[in-house]
């Protein structure tokens, strides 16, 4: 079985963030990165597949020289090759277009299964994964909570709103986009980390792997950070003050 | 001057999904000459007459095999409603269904979503939208551009039940049946199963105290229980304490979890990531206990305290504690 998982870099979901008005995207040069969290685990998923059922998992990503990293962690837990599509205006990139270099460079290789985290933590576009289906002509299930794979034939169990979800039966192969908190993503170990660094790391720019013009279809113009609420109570001082306070309020909220 | 906006509506049979109406909302304020909403299902019963005054028309697309979602048949039937409509703009709630057919309908027009907006203004030079970056920590101000149509989608409960009442507009129903006999499905979905049942209703909590990522681990829940105690409320989580198995699912506030509207939430290290605050801005009077003064969280709050909430949690319980004694 051949697996391959779209992983994107992120900056750490608690960093600082500053705006650079004419950039038109934030600081980030001195920012921590990370593997974008929803998509770890799609990449448990897939190593879980491997282990199970056998076969190869293959990492890609789309991103500046700074995301060879999160291909060498994957490389790391146990994925077998990576394809970097270097890109130094990755942030800059559409939901298609990202779609567009993934698409075209997978959909070469032959795999039974794609899979992609829900939604990435920077952009929260929510659309990649579902729009490499499209581009590829392959059926999707997304927001993936289990699966099954039996006799080349997969169940996957999506989830739905207010706690309810729904079992599909979907030939492979196929693309899924995973939910997040599914499965306990495994920790690389020295092993595996000496091993990922002699592995070859195929790369190729993003215009080769895109292959044809881009076409835009949103332009953004600023961005702000949101305002707290007019009318919000803040409190402030030492903490025995402030429970002080907090405590006289809770108080007047339930009345007792 | 948008000329014709297509709304998908949501619907499960019986309801219109509520983010039905947001994206309603939010596509009146395009000012279309030609407002439509489009429900694919088969027979959707007495659901027509909600629409009077909302939008100038409802086309109910309808054929037996639209009678359970399927991504695959849903595309290609509004692909059929949009072709024949030419509309410059197409809405779509994002909810969970959104998101899952959105991104393929979009991309078959060759188009990204603007996915998840909250808002629209014009400034002059035409329509900017507001949607979330960084879970809700930065807003970005996007425009769309390029071929038409554009393809949004609306975060549930941004508009509420803000949409106007059109003046002078007789509903017009139209029935279309798409061309979906023969096409070869893939992914077959089965019924959709509630989920157990669960041991408690925080639905009807009175008050309740929600933790999120900021307790840090499974030990720090007991000062969050403590305080829940004492304030006679419920404990709750946000998304990412219940992926690590630090409290039940069943106690999960969001949009994959539970919405409730206590009269009191408190919400400890809880950042206020969309899908969260989707499960709990209704709740009467919001707090807010967290480090990041920039936290989406305070956003919501009616009272807030940025500060850890190592030191702020229990010196309140300390508060609440000799009160209670005393």
């Amino acid at each position: 079985m051949k697996i391959a998982v779209c992983l994107k870099q992120v900056i750490s979901p608690d960093a600082p963030l500053m705006v650079d008005e004419r950039a038109g995207w934030i600081r980030e040069a001195e920012l921590p990165r990370e593997t974008n969290e929803p998509d770890l685990y799609a990449l448990e998923l897939a190593l879980t597949l491997k282990d199970t059922h056998n076969g190869e998992v293959t990492v890609v990503t789309v991103g500046s020289e700074h995301a060879a990293v999160t291909l060498r962690d994957a490389l790391a837990k146990g994925a077998d090759n990576a394809i970097h599509i270097v890109d130094s205006e990755a942030f800059a990139r559409e939901p298609l277009q990202t779609a567009r270099a993934l698409a075209n460079t997978i959909g070469a290789g032959g795999y039974d299964l794609i899979l992609t985290g829900l939604q990435s933590t920077d952009f929260g576009h929510g659309q990649t994964g579902v729009m490499i289906a499209e581009l590829l002509d392959l059926p999707h299930v997304s927001m993936v909570v289990e699966t099954v794979l039996e006799q080349g034939r997969l169940r996957a169990r999506s989830e739905l709103e207010a706690g309810s979800n729904q079992w599909w039966d979907i030939p492979l192969p196929c693309v899924l986009t995973v939910q997040s908190g599914i499965n306990r993503p495994r920790y690389a170990g020295v092993k595996g980390i000496m091993a990922a660094k002699k592995r070859p790391v195929r790369t190729m720019p993003f215009a080769e792997a895109h292959a044809t013009p881009l076409t835009a279809s949103l332009s953004c113009e600023a961005m702000v950070a949101p305002t707290a609420r007019e009318t919000i109570i803040l409190l402030s001082g030492a903490a025995p003050d402030v429970a002080a306070q907090l405590a006289e309020r809770l108080r007047a909220v339930l009345g007792h | 001057m948008p000329g014709t906006i297509v709304v998908v509506a949501e619907h499960t049979g019986r309801d219109i999904h509520p983010a039905t109406w947001d994206a309603i909302a939010l596509a009146q304020r395009l000012g279309p000459e030609r407002l439509v909403a489009v429900m694919p299902g088969a027979e959707a019963v007495g659901l027509e007459a909600v629409f009077d005054a909302r939008v100038h028309e409802l086309w109910l697309a309808q054929h037996p095999r639209l009678v359970s979602y399927s991504a695959e048949l849903y595309c290609l039937a509004l692909q059929q409603v949009i072709d024949s409509l030419a509309p410059s703009w197409v809405i779509i709630p994002h909810t969970y269904q959104g998101r899952d057919f959105a991104p393929r309908l979009a991309a078959r027009y060759g188009r990204s979503l603007i996915a998840d907006c909250t808002a629209v203004v014009h400034d002059g030079a035409g329509l900017v939208f507001t949607r979330p970056l960084f879970q809700g920590r930065l807003n970005a101000r996007v425009r769309a551009v390029g071929e038409m149509p554009h393809f949004i989608t609306v975060q549930p409960g941004c508009y509420g039940q803000d949409y106007a009442k059109l003046e002078n507009v007789a509903l017009r129903v139209q029935r279309v049946t798409p061309r979906l006999d023969g096409v070869l499905i893939r992914a077959q979905g089965g019924p959709p199963q509630r989920a157990a049942h669960p041991s408690v209703d925080l639905t009807r909590a009175e008050a309740i105290v929600a933790v999120g990522r900021g307790i840090g681990s499974a030990a720090n829940l007991e000062m969050a229980r403590r305080l829940a105690d004492l304030l006679g409320a419920e404990l709750a989580a946000s998304r990412p304490v219940c992926d690590e198995a630090w409290l039940p699912m069943e106690r999960q506030i969001g949009s994959s979890g539970l919405t409730v509207t206590p009269k009191l939430y408190v919400a400890i290290g809880i950042s206020g990531a969309i899908q969260h605050l989707a499960g709990m801005r209704g709740a009467g009077t919001i707090v807010a206990i967290n480090k990041d003064a920039n936290a989406p969280i305070f956003r919501v709050a009616d009272i807030g305290v940025v500060g850890d909430l190592h030191e702020i949690v229990p010196a309140l319980i300390q508060v609440l504690e000799s009160r209670r004694d005393a």
